[in-house]
């Protein structure tokens, strides 16, 4: 389809994410942290855990997961304890939860800039987290945000300025490629690689069934190139860090 | 409770379930001990544990009017699922950036009769959840036209107040919720004002309209044009199957949930799937998709039977 090219106010072209940044191991007294970055939406995210003891009403035979939002002004509200229950059901499908069970893994997730995509962010920050703090993960969640605007031509990493105006927008997390050293199972791949199934799918405005799946397209192409960044980052790790305190 | 372990050592349960003896006890203890084997045998027979088809959604029901003192309500049920929803409205003055509409606010509340795990303590982790979802649905879906909730403008505008109560919590509360809503503000009646000597707009009555002296009556409308209507459905995706509108229980079981709104010209209003287990790929999202589009036309006629219903009386 002929893509319409759409003047974007930073002069990014329809398919280009902003600078992304990763710095982990920040705190010193979390288990794990990291400072993720996509343009100028900052999210700080730690993690502590494995603790002893689930809460109430969580089943002590698998490991649970708490997600504590704080955003960056103003009281706690609808929109922090949706993004709570959103950021959890996505982590605990990629943790494995049956390794320690009876134990719950806290994840505080700190909003120090909100430009656009604050979720895909803030789910970016606590994979990073998750893996600087050592816990046992099936793969990575990588999560980006695409606007459809009215023209129907869908854009990447939308800044808020570009949120406000466009018609529609998704947040969207695919699992991340697996690099793997066993040949895959071909009866296993029925319905494509493990990365283009989604993880989760939160969308905002009213558009053309046709658009989602479009949006859903792009969204993966995305992600491929998010999670190359993720495994460049860990990989320039010195692995002369393992001394950690727990 | 159970050990972990799924050799199916107790004797009673057995292993494949061949020569067990039919007793109900041993039924419901296996559905408790073992729930996801007790669901996987009755979904190899395309069929869950109450008679249902996979694609089924159960029995929906619409009875509009039930609050008197309200000025739009509904009660609707969805199998056990039950949902109160009730429009106050009351006149305020506009913003100013936006003086020539009125406003809608929208609360949701699951207090504790609608399930056991709700305490006054301890509040439902999902009801700000479902509250914010169903405030993002409605307003982005254009079903509200906000200007013709406006009075004078600059001057009195509709706030309306939608509260949703849920009675009974037993899975698909979006779903119960948002038909509610639908189904409240089809049945709202948007009083008569005038303005009053002192510039103050206040209800006329209606045994007043027989007066002589007629008040000068400032809205003629007394029902809301409902653009675009919303409907939704909620599916529970388990390994290759889809079960469309689950109870508590196979939510608590199989985790993974995506609920699909559409609105009446079939274009895609949200597509909520917060996590899971089971990955989505783009042909279970087209299946979700179809099936939404069938549960569409069921509640299209199910509300018109209703507000038809109504007419007649």
């Amino acid at each position: 389809m002929g893509a319409m090219t759409v003047d974007r106010a930073d002069g990014r072209s329809v398919n280009q994410l902003r600078p992304l940044a990763c710095s982990r191991n920040i705190l010193h007294r979390a288990h794990g942290s990291a400072r993720w970055s996509q343009g100028d939406t900052i999210v700080l995210a730690a993690v502590y855990g494995p603790k002893a003891g689930t809460k109430k009403g969580e089943n002590p035979e698998k490991a649970s997961i708490e997600v504590i939002w704080k955003p960056k002004t103003g009281q706690i509200g609808k929109l922090e304890k949706e993004y709570e229950m959103i950021l959890k059901r996505t982590l605990q499908s990629i943790c494995l939860m049956t390794i320690h069970p009876n134990t719950t893994t806290s994840i505080i997730v700190q909003v120090f800039g909100d430009d656009g995509a604050l979720l895909p962010c803030a789910i970016n920050a606590s994979c990073a987290a998750l893996v600087d703090a050592g816990i046992p993960l099936k793969h990575l969640a990588v999560a980006i945000c695409c606007g459809l605007t009215e023209g129907g031509s869908a854009i990447l990493d939308p800044t808020k300025a570009e949120e406000q105006k466009i018609q529609a927008f998704a947040y969207l997390v695919f699992p991340n490629s697996p690099l793997s050293i066993l040949p895959s199972a071909p009866s296993a791949e029925v319905d494509g690689p493990i990365e283009n199934g989604i993880i989760t799918s939160v969308t905002h405005g009213v558009m053309p069934v046709v658009d989602y799946f479009n949006c859903l397209e792009r969204g993966r192409a995305a992600c491929a190139k998010i999670s190359e960044f993720h495994r460049r980052s860990f990989e320039s790790q010195v692995p002369g860090d393992l001394t950690k305190a727990t | 409770m159970a050990a972990a372990s799924t050799s199916g050592s107790s004797r009673d349960i057995g292993g494949s379930g061949g020569g067990l003896a039919a007793g109900e006890m041993e039924v419901e203890a296996y559905r408790r001990l073992f729930p996801l084997p007790f669901y996987e045998r009755h979904l190899l027979d395309s069929v869950r544990p109450d008679a249902r088809p996979l694609h089924r959604a159960r029995d929906t029901s619409i009875a509009l009017g039930p609050v008197a003192s309200a000025d739009g309500s509904a009660l609707v049920k969805i199998g056990d699922t039950t949902m109160l929803a009730a429009i106050k409205l009351e006149v305020m003055t506009p913003s100013a950036d936006a003086p020539d509409e009125g406003s809608l606010a929208i609360e949701f509340h699951m207090p504790p009769i609608c399930s056991p795990i709700v305490r006054p303590g301890r509040p439902a982790e999902v009801a700000p959840v479902v509250s914010k979802q169903l405030s993002d649905v409605i307003m982005s879906s254009g079903m509200i036209n906000l200007k013709e909730l406006s009075l004078i403008t600059g001057k009195a505008a509709w706030m309306a107040y939608l509260d949703i109560y849920c009675l009974n919590a037993d899975g698909s509360l979006f779903d119960a919720a948002l038909l509610s809503a639908i189904a409240a503000f089809s049945h709202l009646q948007i009083p008569l004002v005038s303005l009053s000597d002192d510039g103050r707009v206040v209800a006329v009555s209606g045994d007043l309209l027989e007066d002589e002296s007629t008040p000068e009556l400032v809205n003629k409308e007394r029902k809301l044009l409902l653009h675009s209507i919303p409907f939704s459905l909620t599916c529970i995706l388990h390994k290759k199957y889809i079960l469309a509108d689950p109870t508590a229980e196979e939510e608590s079981i199989m985790e993974t949930s995506i609920t699909v709104v559409l609105d009446s010209s079939e274009r895609l209003v949200s597509i909520y799937k917060p996590g899971g287990p089971v990955l989505a790929h783009t042909s279970t999202v087209k299946d979700c998709i179809v099936l939404t589009k069938h549960r569409m036309k069921e509640l299209q006629n199910i509300l018109e039977e209703s507000l038809s219903a109504m007419e007649v009386v």
